[in-house]
Parts: structure tokens; C-alpha cells; sequence
């Protein structure tokens, strides 16, 4: 796009900037309706699994339910308790939101459709989501209060201990691609398995590791049935419960973007982005736009995601943190050695 | 240009970030300046062409390092007025720290103006258009291979020494054995009685 405003007599640097402005607007604005969209994707999927009808009052089908809630938030009054560290208190959901959004800038949503081909690509995405901890942890102190304190504290040790497997997973993932950029990694994937599968979770040694992924990204987002930070029955609402109005939707728009993302980060590492699960022409099916394929996957995953937060019951902080450390860090790290030797094996050669 | 706003931008919140880590009140806001002055060091990084360095300086200090940090310091309970009558005692020391470093800082630009040392020289110039990932990658694994294993040795050790140290076992705890729950049988743990009248059940 860049290329396009010179063409019209502007100035590079200018026109990089617009470029890159639009870009960004292109992406967030979508994500923001897509957020919405989503949470009424998730109620209607809980209710439907719970035999319920779920929101049906607001608009056809109750479609604008989340719109109305979003005014219904946007009116309230913004209410920062006495006893809160104030500047602090504001900062929280303001961080959490804009690391849910930043991570979107190298997400490939076709070949060549990415705001920032940045070649360490994946390493950018495990430290902005690794920065993500800290609009929970700040929340939970600025309060000032206690559930949120104790949610802060468990939302903290529970990210930095699925990061681990979820560090390890994208390693072996890396390995097998060559390369930390995503669109490379994507591309990796194509004709992988026969040459005729596209994705990496087709490959029995990778597919261990979807699976860790998936699971370890439900924890990292905190949903069910991962949600310790906000177990109502301990908590209240965990860090979120001295928020109101839109700090609050902020943090309820960042959750649901994070949900969003690993969503896609699932489908990009593990089931080929946007591949056509299978490289043969069955219908016509290159004929179907790449980002239609990748939208498809997201939204299977985040069916997955609803299905599993209306279906299994909420683990207890102890089981929680034995899956992470005495099962996911062992299984991933054999699979990481496993794929690592494979490697070596057919790839590169033994020497002697 | 923008290089030269991004350096000016990045270098001033460093510094005063690193400022307010040590001037700040309290000790989570210590903590959260000493994040920011991390990551504004990230931003450095990158603009030195070292994006491997900078995304690992986010992941590992701000992303782990300093969350542990955040998370030991909030559950301190401090006493701030304490914390500041030490200022007056550890004064001189932090002078004298001050001042070795300022006459280090001295002595590093004498030095440099004074020309380029020969060991200072590059052992192996990186292609241009590699990714510094894989040069890095090439160097650690091929000429500084035995120091690198030597440091992974050191940080293994160090973990299994805090761990030793740290770790006991508690008495009077009854930990969830998760693979004898998952052995139990219905027929092992269940018995069909069928008492008389006027009998009871023996356990």
C-alpha cells in the first residue's frame, strides 16, 4: 500500500505512516466487531449445550446483544474505590488491551497479507503474551482488595507455568519450520505429511503437541476450565471484581481478543493457517480465499473453546499446576527431544 | 531520523525509569519502573539490529524475571519509613559505588578515544542478510560451543541447588496420588453385605 500513496506524489515516509495506519485500522477495527460478535458466538454456544436459548431479545436473533451490553457498559459510572492505587488501578485494563491488540500486528491472514513480516515472528508473539500477565497482576494490587489480590497471585504463577510447555511447543514447532516468521511457518506446512495433508498436526510427532498447545492455550487465557483468576464461587470476579464500566469492557474486550488469537495461533502452527487442510484440488478449493480457509479454523477452535468451557467442570489450583509442571513440561520437553533427533536424523544427517 | 528520535526516546525513559526504580516510594512501583526501564532497553536493542536480543529481553526479564519479582515484593509487607532511615547508612557506600563507576566511565572513553584495541577486533563478521537468530545460532554452537554447555551446566546446577535447598517435605499432608485414584477399582473398594436381621456390618 505503501507503493500506492508514492504513486500518488507522497512522500515516502508519509506514506509508510498512512500505510501502516490503515493497516493497523484494518485489522483492530474488524477484531473489535469480531470480539463482539464472538461473545455472542460463545453465549449462544453454552446456552445451546446447557439446553438453554441463550440472549434472543436484542436485535434478530439477539445478534446486537453484545452491542448492548457494550452501552450499557460505556454509561456506567466509572468507579475507582478510595482505597485503590489509583493511577495504577486505570493502567491495569489499559495494558491488558493493548497487548491483546499488538500481538494481531504479525498475525499472516494470507500469503503476504500481514501488517508486520517481521522475521522473529513467533518470538514476538511469546513476549507480548508473556507482557499479558501484567494487566491481571497490577489490576489485582491496585485494587487494594483481597480476592482480587489472590486472583492477581494465581493468574500470575498459573501464565508463567504454562508458558513453559507453550515455549517448548513453539520450539519444536521452529525446529521443524526452519523459521520463527509465521508466514514461513505456515508455508512449511504446506503438502507436509504424503504431500498431500496440509498442517503440522497431521504429523504424529508434532500432533502430541497441538494437543499441549490447545490445552495450555485455554490456560494461558484463563477460560475455563483454567478460569482460577475468576472462579466466582472463591473469588467473586477475581481481579476484575472493584472494575466498572469500561474498564471493565476492557478488560472483558482483551480476554476475548486473547481468545481470539490463540485460536488463530492454533490454526497457524499446528493446522495450516490458510492452507486448505488438503493439498488436492477436491471442490474448488484453492479457488477459496486463503483467509476464509484461516477464519474457518478460528472459529472451529473457538467452538472447541465453548465446548469445553460448557462441558468440564473447573480444575482445583493444585491439579492445575500438576498438569502444567509433572505432565505438559515432561511431554513436551521428550516431544521436543523426540522431533529434535528425528531432525538431525533425516534432515541434516548423523555425523559418524 | 526516526532512528535518531527512537534512540533519544528509548535512552530518556531508560534512564528515567532507572531513575524512579530507585527513587520510587514504594517498592511495586520500583518494580514496574525497573519493567518499563526493560523493556525501553528492548527498544535499544532493536534499533542496534539485535531483534533476537531485544524479544528475548521482554520474554525472559519482563516476562518472567520480573514477574517473580512483582509477585515476592507485593507479598512484603514493608515498612516504608524504615526502608528510608537505612538512606543515611548506606550513603557513602553507594557514593563510593557511584564514584568507581564514574571513573570507570572516564577511563572506558579515554580509552576508546585513544583508538580500537586489536582483541576488540570481530572473530567471525556475521553475513548481512542473515538473521542474527541463526548467526547467533552459528557461533554458539560451532567456536563458543564448550562455554556455552559450561554456562547451561551452571544454571542446571543452580536450579537443582535451589531446589534442594528449598524443597521439604511436609508431614501430615495427605497429597492427592492421582494414579491411585485412577487404578481404583468399583470391586476393590466396594463390598455387597447382606446382614441378618439384628447383625451388624463389620468394617
Amino acid at each position: 500500500m505503501t507503493a500506492w500513496f508514492e504513486s500518488w506524489g507522497m512522500m515516502h515516509g508519509w506514506a509508510w505512516f498512512l500505510a501502516t495506519i490503515i493497516g493497523i485500522l484494518i485489522i483492530a477495527l474488524p477484531l473489535m466487531l469480531a470480539v463482539a460478535m464472538i461473545i455472542y458466538a460463545d453465549r449462544k454456544i453454552w446456552a445451546a449445550m446447557a439446553l438453554r436459548r441463550g440472549p434472543n431479545v436484542v436485535g434478530p436473533f439477539g445478534l446486537l446483544q453484545s452491542f448492548a451490553d457494550g452501552l450499557k457498559v460505556f454509561l456506567q459510572e466509572t468507579i475507582v474505590p478510595a482505597a485503590a492505587n489509583r493511577g495504577l488501578f486505570l493502567l491495569a485494563p489499559i495494558i491488558t488491551f493493548t497487548i491483546a491488540l499488538i500481538v494481531w500486528a504479525v498475525i499472516p491472514f494470507d500469503a503476504g497479507v500481514v501488517l508486520a513480516d517481521i522475521n522473529v515472528g513467533l518470538l514476538y508473539i511469546l513476549a507480548a503474551s508473556s507482557l499479558g500477565v501484567y494487566g491481571v497482576i497490577i489490576a489485582g494490587w491496585a485494587s487494594n482488595s483481597k480476592y482480587p489480590f489472590y486472583s492477581a497471585l494465581r493468574a500470575a504463577a498459573q501464565m508463567v507455568s504454562y508458558e513453559v510447555s507453550i515455549g517448548f511447543v513453539l520450539i519444536s514447532v521452529v525446529l521443524w519450520a526452519g523459521t520463527f516468521n509465521l508466514s514461513g511457518i505456515v508455508l512449511g506446512q504446506e503438502a507436509h505429511v504424503f504431500g498431500l495433508l496440509n498442517g503440522y498436526g497431521f504429523n504424529p510427532l508434532l500432533f502430541p503437541m497441538a494437543v499441549v498447545f490447545l490445552i495450555s492455550s485455554m490456560a494461558e487465557t484463563a477460560r475455563a476450565p483454567f478460569d482460577l483468576t475468576e472462579a466466582e464461587s472463591e473469588l467473586v470476579a477475581g481481579y476484575q471484581t472493584e472494575y466498572s464500566s469500561m474498564a471493565f469492557a476492557l478488560f472483558w474486550l482483551g480476554e476475548y481478543a486473547n481468545v481470539i488469537l490463540m485460536c488463530a495461533l492454533n490454526a497457524i502452527l499446528f493446522w495450516g493457517g490458510w492452507l486448505p487442510p488438503l493439498d488436492i484440488d477436491l471442490i474448488p478449493w484453492f479457488d477459496i480465499p486463503g483467509i476464509l480457509w484461516l477464519f474457518g479454523k478460528i472459529l472451529f477452535f473457538f467452538f472447541v473453546f465453548s465446548w469445553v468451557k460448557a462441558t468440564v467442570p473447573r480444575f482445583r489450583y493444585d491439579q492445575l499446576m500438576r498438569l502444567g509442571w509433572k505432565i505438559f513440561l515432561p511431554l513436551s520437553l521428550t516431544f521436543l527431544f523426540l522431533i529434535s533427533g528425528y531432525l538431525m536424523l533425516v534432515r541434516y544427517g548423523v555425523p559418524a | 531520523m526516526i532512528q535518531t528520535l527512537a534512540f533519544y526516546l528509548f535512552a530518556i525513559v531508560v534512564i528515567a525509569a532507572a531513575v524512579l526504580t530507585i527513587t520510587a516510594r514504594n517498592p511495586v512501583h520500583s518494580v514496574l519502573w525497573l519493567i518499563l526501564a526493560f523493556f525501553n532497553a528492548a527498544g535499544l536493542m532493536l534499533i542496534a539490529g539485535a531483534e533476537f536480543i531485544a524479544m528475548l529481553l521482554v520474554i525472559v526479564y519482563v516476562g518472567a524475571v520480573a514477574v517473580l519479582f512483582l509477585f515476592v515484593v507485593m507479598m512484603l509487607d514493608v515498612d516504608f519509613a524504615e526502608m528510608r532511615a537505612g538512606f543515611m547508612r548506606y550513603l557513602p557506600f553507594g557514593l563510593l559505588l557511584a564514584l568507581v563507576l564514574a571513573a570507570e566511565v572516564i577511563f572506558a572513553v579515554a580509552a576508546w578515544n585513544a583508538g580500537g584495541v586489536d582483541m576488540g577486533a570481530r572473530i567471525a563478521p556475521a553475513a548481512g542478510d542473515m538473521p542474527n537468530i541463526e548467526a547467533m545460532g552459528r557461533l554458539l554452537y560451532t567456536r563458543y560451543l564448550y562455554i556455552f554447555e559450561a554456562a547451561g551446566l551452571v544454571l542446571l546446577v543452580a536450579m537443582v541447588g535451589a531446589i534442594v535447598l528449598t524443597h521439604r517435605t511436609r508431614g501430615g499432608t495427605r497429597p492427592q496420588n492421582i494414579a491411585r485414584q485412577v487404578r481404583r477399582r468399583p470391586q476393590d473398594s466396594t463390598r455387597n453385605m447382606k446382614p441378618s436381621v439384628g447383625q451388624g456390618v463389620e468394617l
